[in-house]
């Protein structure tokens, strides 16, 4: 049985891009977090894809995978103990509001969005 | 198209779909639980691949784990349940181009490169799938020959993630983060 | 002996730094003194052994190579140069020993300011007690007596090198060295800022002059190609008529700044705000005669170039007559005798633009002495009448005779009256003057002397005795010019004479003898220099001119008496009437040039500067505001959200990957 590899590459590519819009468009911390978790998806996705279709006889690809998901499984960990504490700090986890990070303006208030 | 060809762009519209509707919507939770669906989905299209390890990983750790995850982070971040209206920043626009551009890109260069590509699936019970390579047996053998290494570094990882949200998470009245 | 024109020169040049360092430990009037005294006799030694045996003696100390035309550090010593050395050794040693008494603490009683007057015409003056005098420092601490030493020693050595110099440029150092110290001489009560004004204003006029000065030396210097005094005098006749003309005329820039000729005059009667002495060293003996000096060292350029000659005759006529006729309606005494100055310097020239070489530089001599001797006197009687005025003045026949002995000698010989010196050197000018406007010149310089005045110089030989060969109008001007002169001379100096001693007696108690005796000192040569010059054939007094004169000073201080003598308490310069606030304020040459020239500078200035403050400073001013409003621009895109951050990102890679994927 054949599968083409455009389907699944494709497939990765297309869910890959809507994690960048999540990543980018969210205001809330953990729905940025769900949308990286779709990004890595969209990767491990095509990794596999291409191990199978390479039929790699070390299964580097499969193996990165597992990898992959035990990593992106501890960094949600991490991203919310971050983000708990930040909530903890300021009590809002709302990106827009969190702008520390910004230059101030002469009148010292935070830069305009 | 072939048999799989189908089955595996039907599981890509869910994948892709719920994706969408997590980056959409509304309701927290219910971002939440459309990745659920969104793994899912994912997860059989692993099956699809012949990749059964991986998928049924998938299955226990993202939709076991790190959902479950997240949603206790909404709960403790006291996400408003039901409709809020302001989940999206005003960055959208350029979001969604950069979004666009992103896929078309991607998509683009990836449907000129593999187009014609094929990749022979076996058939499962038939007996060459005995040493298929998505099977467990076969991937453990390989992850602990051939990966040992990498593996035990992601065991150090796992270690240092673990202390690390620990500490951050101690708090009560210490701010300073040492 | 360029041994000892050298020691001459640098005796008062070590005693001036020797002042300046040890003047507070050792006492400054013996440094300033002795080595003046031993620079006179010394100067003494070269004017006896150059009149015993005449001739140019040069010497050379170093050549200074500049690329193009090498200065030479020496000396070129002559019958002029030995004669002049001497007069100004014997002018200054007179000075400081007259200082040592003026400037002490106890001679304290300082003058009023000099300021104009306005009388209402036909009003009387108070010829009362003296006016309250306005508070002017007391000179006479130790500390300023020896700076005002030192720079007088400084001056004397620039004066001498300027006399013995053989090389223009060295000519020119000194020149200028002069300049400086007689701004820091007048400006030596600086506290008073009248002083510092003056003391400005004589150094900006003249450093006018010596712009022209300066070009006129290169001039010549280029045309000889060499500044060697004596190589440029012996090719002034095979350089090309026009170098030699534009030379001279640029030189007559510096003669008429130093000399206080019009135009460049107003700086003299200001000056006087300088202390008493340095008026008698500076502005009547020694450096407002080196311009004529230097027109008579340079003699044989000028008689080449007939429109200098003629320009400087023109500026004798206008500046004779018009400082005589100011003089006569001065009321601070030293302002008549800075008037006076300027007019008797403008007999010299004259003298020179009509040929009559060697009877201008005998005028220089009798006029160093009887114009110290004026000067110095007219310090005494100021000390003790305490007020330069004349109103203040009066009566003081009885109380100071030796000072009026001594100031009747001196305003005789400034009149010109037989038998003082001042008649002999007049008389030959109005001679020649007189030859050069009937019979068109000649017959006036003579090579054969008994005196030094007239040595031979090699570059010609001798002084073509050919008269001038200025044009008849500029002869007959001069001519005129000094009639009037001669007329007006005596007039204002008799008005000083009657003015100063005569009228009620008054009390006051004599100058300090140091003062008192230098003056009559002085009163000697006054008197009895004009005899020295019978040997010479062209300073004979001759008939014509003489009885001319004799007529016309008894005109002149006739008029004057007579008008006097009717009302003895009241000023004879009331019988000008409404011309005399125009006198008094010397035709309003300073306020025109205030008008023409310092508003219009000012303006200038002032407008430059609101340029600078605006565009040059704006746009520096502006660069840093652009570069903070771009900043600004910039710092828009750091707002502090990640998602913002992100996007840039991702947006730069999707372009970037794009790139490459379309190029390769």
């Amino acid at each position: 049985m054949t599968l083409h590899l455009v389907y699944p590459v494709v497939v990765a590519a297309l869910l890959f891009a809507v994690g960048v819009y999540g990543v980018l468009a969210r205001r809330n911390a953990i729905l940025v977090l769900m949308s990286v978790e779709l990004m890595l998806n969209a990767v491990n996705l095509n990794l596999v894809a291409f191990d199978i279709s390479l039929r790699d006889a070390l299964h580097g690809g499969q193996v990165l995978t597992l990898f992959t998901i035990v990593i992106a499984a501890a960094e949600v960990g991490l991203g919310l103990a971050i983000v708990l504490l930040a909530y903890r700090n300021r009590q809002s986890i709302d990106i827009d509001a969190l702008r520390t990070l910004g230059e101030e303006t002469e009148l010292g208030e935070e830069a305009v969005k | 198209m072939t048999g799989p060809d189908v089955v595996f762009v039907l599981l890509g519209i869910v994948t892709i779909g719920s994706g969408v509707l997590v980056v959409t919507t509304r309701q927290l939770v219910h971002a939440a639980l459309w990745l659920v669906v969104s793994f899912g989905a994912l997860a059989a299209g692993y099956l699809v691949l012949t990749a059964e390890f991986v998928a049924w990983v998938q299955v226990l750790i993202y939709v076991g784990a790190v959902v479950v995850l997240l949603l206790f982070g909404i709960m403790l971040t006291r996400a408003p349940i039901g409709r809020a209206a302001d989940l999206d920043s005003g960055n959208r626009w350029a979001a969604l181009a950069v979004a666009v551009a992103t896929g078309a890109l991607l998509v683009t260069v990836v449907v000129i490169g593999f187009h014609g590509v094929r990749m022979e699936l076996c058939d499962p019970g038939s007996s060459p799938c005995e040493a298929s390579a998505g099977r467990a047996g076969v991937l453990g053998s390989s992850i602990f020959r051939t990966w040992v290494l990498p593996f035990e570094v992601l065991s150090v990882l796992l270690l240092a993630a673990l202390i690390g949200a620990i500490v951050l998470s101690r708090g009560n009245g210490r701010e300073a983060v040492e | 002996m360029i041994a000892l024109a050298s020691l001459v020169i640098l005796l008062p040049f070590v005693a001036a730094f020797a002042g300046m360092l040890f003047g507070r430990r050792f006492p400054a009037s013996v440094i300033a003194c002795l080595p003046m005294a031993v620079a006179a006799v010394l100067s003494g030694v070269v004017a006896i052994w150059e009149w015993r045996a005449p001739g140019v003696r040069e010497g050379v100390l170093t050549r200074i190579p500049t690329g193009s035309l090498d200065i030479r550090l020496g000396l070129s010593v002559d019958g002029t140069a030995a004669v002049v050395g001497f007069m100004v050794c014997c002018v200054a040693l007179a000075v400081h020993v007259y200082s040592v008494s003026y400037m002490s603490p106890s001679v304290g009683a300082p003058h009023g300011p000099a300021e104009p007057d306005e009388p209402a015409p036909g009003e009387p003056p108070e010829k009362g007690p003296a006016p309250a005098v306005p508070p002017v420092p007391v000179h006479g601490e130790p500390g300023r007596y020896s700076s005002y030493a030192a720079f007088i020693s400084l001056f004397t050595a620039a004066m001498l090198l300027v006399v013995y110099a053989g090389d223009l440029l060295l000519l020119y150092v000194g020149w200028e060295v002069m300049g400086v110290c007689s701004y820091f001489l007048i400006g030596h009560h600086w506290e008073d800022r009248a002083n510092s004004r003056a003391a400005v204003k004589a150094f900006l006029v003249t450093r006018l002059g010596d712009v022209g000065f300066l070009f006129g030396i290169f001039v010549l210097g280029m045309g000889a190609r060499s500044f060697w005094i004596s190589d440029v005098l012996g090719r002034v006749w095979t350089m090309p008529h026009g170098t030699v003309v534009a030379g001279t005329l640029l030189l007559l820039c510096g003669v008429a700044g130093k000399s206080a000729q019009f135009p460049l005059h107003t700086w003299l009667p200001d000056a006087m705000a300088g202390p008493t002495p340095i008026s008698a060293l500076i502005h009547a003996a020694t450096m407002v005669a080196a311009g004529i000096y230097v027109v008579a060292r340079l003699y044989p350029a000028f008689l080449r170039s007939t429109p200098a000659l003629t320009v400087l005759a023109v500026l004798a006529a206008i500046s004779m007559v018009g400082s005589a006729l100011a003089a006569l309606a001065q009321d601070d005494l030293k302002r008549v005798l800075a008037y006076s100055t300027i007019s008797q310097l403008a007999v010299m020239a004259a003298g020179l633009a009509v040929g009559a070489w060697n009877a201008a530089l005998f005028h220089l001599l009798t006029h160093g002495a009887f114009k110290a001797l004026l000067f110095l006197a007219a310090g005494c009687v100021i000390t003790a009448v305490g007020s330069n005025m004349l109103r203040d003045m009066g009566g003081l026949r009885r109380s100071m005779p030796v000072t009026f002995w001594s100031m009747t000698i001196g305003f005789a010989a400034l009149a010109g009256a037989p038998p003082a010196s001042g008649w002999f050197s007049k008389d030959s000018i109005i001679e020649a003057a007189q030859h050069q406007a009937v019979h068109g010149g000649g017959a006036t310089k003579g090579a054969f002397s008994y005196l030094p005045l007239s040595a031979a110089t090699p570059w010609t030989g001798r002084i073509p005795d050919l008269g001038s060969g200025i044009p008849g109008w500029s002869a007959w001007t001069v001519y005129l010019a000094l009639l009037v002169t001669v007329a007006l001379t005596a007039a204002y100096a008799m008005r000083a004479w009657l003015l100063t001693f005569f009228g009620p007696p008054r009390e006051v108690r004599e100058a300090p003898p140091l003062m008192r005796y230098t003056v009559a000192v002085l009163a000697v040569p006054a008197l009895v220099l004009g005899f020295f010059g019978l040997g010479a054939h062209e300073l004979r007094p001759a008939l014509g001119s003489a009885l001319l004169s004799l007529l016309l000073v008894a005109a002149g201080a006739g008029a004057t008496y007579w008008i006097w003598q009717r009302r003895p308490e009241a000023d004879p310069a009331l019988a000008l009437g409404r011309m005399r606030p125009v006198l008094a304020g010397a035709f309003y040459v300073d306020e025109l040039y205030n008008l023409t020239i310092v508003r219009p500078v000012l303006a200038l200035a002032a407008w430059v500067v609101r340029i600078d403050g605006r565009i040059v400073d704006g746009a520096v001013v502006g660069t840093g505001r652009g570069a903070r409003t771009l900043g600004g621009l910039l710092r828009r895109s750091e707002n502090g959200n990640p998602q913002a951050y992100l996007t840039g990102l991702l947006t730069g890679l999707a372009i970037v990957v794009l790139a490459v994927v379309i190029f390769t």
